[in-house]
């Protein structure tokens, strides 16, 4: 099959758009503004600029934010809740936290009014018995009232529907048969793992996702295809994988993190590329820095996150931590003398005050544009036509310098300083904490901003080189071509190991394959090979949390013969061990979760034919003052994408493209490798 | 000592609180209970080489522990200076409430750390232990007249000489508990988290010296006094007092009184307990360290942008009475701290109140609520279901309290019902919001819960509550109302009962298929009642989370003019 290949990730500001030509192996981008409220405008025409005839397209992946955007905006459907009686408060009253540790302020409203959470008869007990059956007439009353009320979506929601599906499954079925529309979500359906708020919270968003999501995918689709398109449509999932168009209308919550993820997913494959298996990747945007960690080719997957106060979502997700420090967080000087950064940001709009849109308080970005390592004349993304350095520079005196007796130079370093530090504390706590050394891992920046800080990253760190892929901008669209198919499930077994049914656990693994395989078998893509994974969360009795447990299992023609008791008494060992750094004596195992993953390999593309020329003149566009430290520079700078392969440049050198800064500082080098990366890293002794 | 370059400062200010979270993030992964694992009732920090003062703490940890920790620091530092025999490699075990505040449950391991063959700072990790002995398992006794009902107490004693772990005190550790598994397990994440604050410590001096980090200490403190008392400026002048009760003391059903005298002058403030009631019998008196760390936890409450040391307290002066239930001397029983500690932080946020209503929010619902639910299943095996319940928060002049939140003091959450119903024989009808519990207000009150569960198993159960707010409610500021009182209530053959001491209860007999029902006390309100909109008093209704009579009683009747 060949043919073209497309990623388009829908950014805040950007609808990015990613092409790959299958049979030559070329590959273009387009950059076009994303349209709102509507995205599919960008995105169709984003698609249109490169792309005449749309039949010669196989595939159009998707990484998007409208699910996430739906859940931060408070703009899903009216959903309605049918829940086991005495529980309808649930969701409202979470797992007993709080917004924040210190004040005692803010309150909570959930995506779901108290008016539409109905309960009706019905009870299972947690060791899967059913104490009263669900009455049906109850759940077709409640059903009504809610269509009645104006719900467009509906949630399911039993307790212990893990242990024992039977009553919600009976409750769906008269819901659907009622309902007007695909929008029915069922807790056992959605996650059939144990704690109810958890699960609630999961499938209620998905209710309330559901008619926005797949309203959308289903406009863009249509329009693709009224345009000629008869390519499969696939969608980016938090876990990095793609899913067909159809999966994601069903099961919309999995998108929460997918523009993310994808990036992640891209900077993993270019690292891998360019022979790079342990990377930390470094996303930084307006208002954050999103880190993420790779090892040995793996992406680092998290069981859920809450996408606001309250409002829980799980299903495994790339793991990115987000610290509050992006070149629009505001710098400031606290009444006790200490120079802060963030959390409170300028964003992208009004932005940093050399923007000249309306904010007077000094940004991270500012800090650069007065160390002159961003060219005011040429302000990245296009919108604007030059950038106010005094304005900058007199924030900067006014915010910073004069409370602290500093220069305008020192309290613009000083601001990097303090930036770049709790830049480099967020790689460090990553890593760290999931007890890996950052020393063995390459940096990669990507978004914007990410690459002027490189060289600070891996002082502060002590890593010993930085990454930064061709196209740093449109990582995201990039990864949507690259990522599998890939479908996660989850079973509670709740169970000690003494007394596991190993048939019982081996049909959970077996329904697990079928489903997973029968999806990757209705898609239309090709796959090089499929890959099974399975997974157990086990600890001993009376701990807390537990330990992820690979389990090797064996399968003959897609049928799993299950493990053994010993097989996986010696696995939880082995991992324990490697967890905790001991096993404990008598300790009784048990299991809690059965996981599987079931994945297709895309076939990849060969990320040379972005390489540019290995021939060409090497010469700077300019020669610009530049500050590092305590004096400035004459920098040369160059045309970043026009350098040829093998380039080599010490610095301080500045490397621009249209969507983003490369600086190499003073007793960095910089050097253009096979794929047209930049590799930084310290100089060489000569 | 050399004056530091802000820069420099701002850096290691970082990157010293990073070794303290990340020694939280060790002791949650590794804890064996889940009073650590999960509701995080634990906590690291650096302290003072000299005076134990709080130097740096983790922000993960139990708010609770921010101000008392460095009591702990300061009685290792007197048995040090009377033994004379301190060491590098050496660490200290003990869980004395009346040396090192809070209660017994709480384990704390302290280890001082040297540098370059110098004693640099202290190093101190805490956790709440499942069960360290005593009358009650898991340590909550309402009945306990002395420490020694409540758990085997353990004095600072050394557990490592040198790096040297002694394994006797492990043994008698071990001896004393019902769960010694789970004490093991808690004890080596503890001493892991130590280690790690070694390795990370080390790092940081290799990288910065250690003058560098030691002025860098001296100026945070020094800031955050600066910081401490430009906030008191900003506050008018004067003196405000306040006063609360807690139902009783467990054993005699008599109101104590916790009363606050608030003085603000110019740039320092003046916290005075006295008019508090004696010493009592029963398990709700507190020692001294916990007192003071109480009040440094309201403070943070009110000026929550204040960073966690001692510079914060420096302006402060915290007057105790002697003999009285907020000073108790050894051997008076400390188990149920929580509830004074509470009410403390109540008092100081209604006397704030009347200087700045808008710095405070109105008060929570005030108790911890431990409820224990314990029994012998068929084949003998005892069982103890032991759990806090959530209530209400305050109304602030932001919004309206949030509902069902955790105590001011901790930031625990609750495991949910599925895990409690898989692990016990029970079940529970209901786990919900209990309509008008919130206090009125031009921002209401958050709403309590109400949960109420069955036992399952036939061979019955016994319940042991030990919670408070059942006879004086959480108080509204700002003319808001109050919100509702605590109510516990269960189930016998002849119909549903309530204790005589109202709040706490021990040994109640439930035969299979009988509940308890605890009913939370909502948060209180801010703001006068006839000012909140008749759009949030109708949608309130209509909601179902304040009745028709209720709204018309404490609102008047004009909401019923408004669609929701």
């Amino acid at each position: 099959m060949t043919g073209r290949m497309i990623g388009v990730d829908v950014g805040g500001t950007f609808t990015d758009v990613f092409v790959l030509n299958e049979a030559d192996g070329s590959a273009t981008v387009a950059k076009v503004p994303t349209t709102r409220p509507d995205q599919s405008g960008g995105f169709l025409d984003g698609i249109g600029r490169e792309v005449d005839d749309l039949s010669e397209i196989s595939v159009v992946v998707h990484g998007t934010t409208a699910g996430t955007n739906a859940l931060l905006e408070r703009k899903g459907a009216r959903t309605g809740v049918i829940c086991t009686e005495g529980l309808r408060d649930v969701l409202e009253m979470r797992r007993r936290d709080r917004p924040r540790t210190w004040g005692l302020r803010g309150d909570f409203e959930p995506v779901v009014d108290r008016r539409d959470r109905l309960e009706v008869p019905e009870r299972t007990l947690a060791d899967g018995s059913i104490r009263t059956q669900v009455d049906l007439d109850s759940v077709r009353r409640a059903a009504k009232q809610l269509l009645k009320q104006g719900c467009e979506a509906v949630a399911i929601l039993f307790a212990n529907a893990y242990a024992n599906p039977e009553n919600e499954v009976a409750a769906v079925a008269a819901v659907r048969e009622i309902w007007p529309n695909p929008h029915v979500s069922a807790s056992s359906e959605i996650l059939p793992e144990i704690r109810e708020f958890e699960r609630f919270s999961t499938t209620a968003l998905n209710a309330y996702l559901q008619p926005e999501v797949s309203g959308y995918l289903t406009r863009l689709e249509n329009a693709l295809q009224s345009d000629g398109f008869d390519g499969e449509f696939m969608i980016v999932q938090s876990n990095g994988g793609v899913m067909g168009v159809n999966t994601a209308s069903r099961l919309p919550v999995r998108t929460a993190l997918s523009g993310p993820a994808a990036g992640v997913i891209a900077a993993g494959y270019i690292a891998q590329s360019a022979g790079f298996d342990n990377v930390i990747t470094g996303d930084m945007g307006g208002t954050s820095f999103d880190v993420s960690l790779i090892s040995k080719g793996q992406t680092m997957l998290s069981a859920q996150t809450s996408i606001d106060f309250g409002m829980v979502v799980r299903n495994p997700m790339i793991e990115i931590t987000t610290i509050g420090a992006g070149g629009g967080s505001i710098a400031w000087v606290d009444k006790g003398g200490l120079l802060n950064i963030g959390p409170e940001s300028a964003g992208s709009n009004p932005g940093p005050v050399a923007y000249g849109m309306g904010n007077d308080r000094p940004t991270v970005t500012d800090a650069n544009v007065v160390l002159g390592r961003i060219d005011p004349e040429n302000p990245i993304g296009g919108k604007l036509e030059r950038l106010d350095v005094e304005a900058a520079g007199n924030a900067i005196d006014a915010h910073v310098g004069e409370l602290l007796g500093l220069s305008r130079l020192e309290a613009a370093e000083a601001i990097l300083r303090v930036a770049n530090s709790r830049m480099a504390g967020a790689i460090r706590l990553v890593s760290i904490e999931r007890g890996f050394d950052p020393k063995r891992f390459v940096f990669m920046p990507f978004g914007g901003g990410g690459a002027l800080h490189a060289g600070a990253m891996l002082a502060e760190v002590g890593i010993s080189r930085a990454i930064v892929p061709r196209f740093p901008g449109v990582t995201s669209a990039l990864g949507c071509v690259i990522a599998d198919m890939r479908q996660d499930f989850v079973q509670t077994v709740n169970t000690l190991v003494t007394q596991l049914d190993e048939a019982a656990l081996g049909a959970f693994m077996q329904e697990h394959v079928d489903q997973g395989m029968a999806l990757l078998g209705a898609s239309r893509t090709s796959f090089e090979r499929h890959e099974i994974s399975f997974e157990l969360d086990m600890a001993y009795l009376g701990q807390t949390h537990t330990v992820p447990v690979p389990l090797t299992v064996t399968q003959t023609n897609g049928t799993v013969t299950a493990p053994s008791k010993a097989d996986i008494e010696q696995a939880f060992d082995t991992a324990y061990h490697a967890t905790y750094g001991r096993l404990l004596n008598n300790g009784v195992r048990r299991i809690m979760n059965l996981r599987s993953a079931v994945t297709g390999k895309r076939p990849k593309f060969d990320l040379t034919s972005l390489a540019p020329e290995t021939e060409g003149v090497v010469a700077p566009s300019a020669i610009r003052k530049v500050h590092f430290g305590h004096a400035w520079y004459d920098t040369a700078i160059y045309d970043r994408l026009s350098l040829p392969v093998g380039t080599a440049i010490k610095g301080p050198a500045i490397l621009t493209q249209p969507d983003t800064t490369v600086l190499i500082e003073p007793d960095f080098q910089g050097r253009v490798d096979a794929f047209g990366n930049t590799i930084i890293e310290p100089q060489k002794e000569d | 000592m050399s004056e530091i370059d802000p820069i420099t400062l701002s850096v290691l200010a970082g990157r010293m609180e990073q070794i303290a979270d990340e020694m939280d993030a060790t002791l949650f992964r590794a804890a064996f209970n889940p009073i650590i694992a999960e509701a995080h009732d634990a906590s690291h920090g650096l302290y003072s080489a000299t005076t134990g003062d709080t130097l740096v703490q983790g922000k993960s940890g139990l708010p609770i522990f921010v101000g008392v920790m460095s009591f702990a620091v300061k009685a290792v530092i007197e048995k040090a200076a009377s033994d004379g025999d301190l060491e590098d490699g050496d660490i200290y075990i003990f869980n004395d409430a009346h040396i090192g505040g809070t209660h017994l449950s709480d384990m704390r391991l302290v280890r001082p750390y040297f540098r370059n063959g110098k004693l640099f700072c202290f190093l101190a990790s805490v956790g709440h232990w499942h069960d360290v002995g005593g009358a009650v398992p898991g340590n909550y006794n309402p009945a306990a007249t002395e420490v020694f009902q409540e758990a085997f107490v353990m004095p600072p004693v050394k557990l490592a000489r040198k790096g040297a772990v002694n394994q006797d005190i492990i043994d008698i550790l071990l001896r004393n508990t019902r769960l010694p598994q789970s004490a093991m397990g808690d004890l080596n994440g503890q001493l892991g988290a130590l280690d790690l604050g070694v390795r990370r410590m080390d790092e940081l001096l290799d990288e910065y010296e250690a003058e560098t980090v030691s002025a860098a200490l001296e100026s945070l403190s020094n800031r955050a006094e600066v910081l401490m008392r430009s906030e008191l400026q900003d506050l008018p002048d004067g003196r405000w007092e306040a006063e609360d009760f807690l139902d009783n003391d467990g054993i005699i059903d008599a109101p104590l009184r916790i009363n606050l005298a608030l003085e603000i002058k110019g740039d320092r403030m003046v916290l005075d307990f006295t008019g508090s009631s004696q010493q009592c019998a029963g398990p709700v008196n507190i020692a001294l360290p916990t007192t003071v760390a109480t009040a440094y936890v309201a403070i943070k409450h009110v000026f929550p942008s204040l960073p966690a040391n001692a510079g914060v307290m420096r302006p402060i002066e915290v007057i105790v009475p002697e003999d009285s239930l907020l000073s108790a001397d050894f051997p008076a029983p400390t188990g149920g701290y929580t509830e004074t500690i509470l009410r403390m932080i109540d008092v100081v946020f209604s006397a704030f109140a009347k200087a700045a209503p808008d710095r405070v929010v109105a008060n929570a619902y005030g108790t911890i609520n431990a409820l224990s639910i314990a029994g012998k299943r068929s084949n003998g095996q005892p069982w103890v279901m032991f759990s806090f319940y959530g209530g209400g928060h305050g109304g602030s002049v932001e919004s309206d309290g949030l509902n069902h939140g955790n105590a001011p003091i901790s930031t625990a959450t609750i495991p949910p019902l599925e895990i409690l119903e898989a692990a016990y024989p029970v079940m529970f009808r209901k786990w919900a919001l209990r309509p008008d519990s919130a206090g009125a207000g031009a921002h209401r009150g958050g709403l309590g819960a109400v949960y109420e569960i069955e036992v399952l198993e036939e061979n019955g159960a016994e319940a042991f509550l030990f919670g408070e707010r059942g006879k004086f409610p959480p108080k509204g500021i700002a003319q808001g109302g109050n919100g509702a009182m605590n109510v516990f209530t269960y189930e016998q053959d002849d119909g549903w009962k309530a204790p005589p001491l109202v709040s706490k209860t021990r040994g109640i007999k439930l035969k299979q298929g009988q509940a308890v029902r605890l009913e939370t006390p909502g948060g209180g309100g801010y703001g006068a009642a006839n000012s909140r909109s008749s759009e949030a008093i109708a949608r309130d209704v209509a909601r179902g989370l304040v009745s028709d009579e209720r709204a018309d009683q404490v609102y008047g009747t004009a909401w019923r003019e408004v669609t929701p």
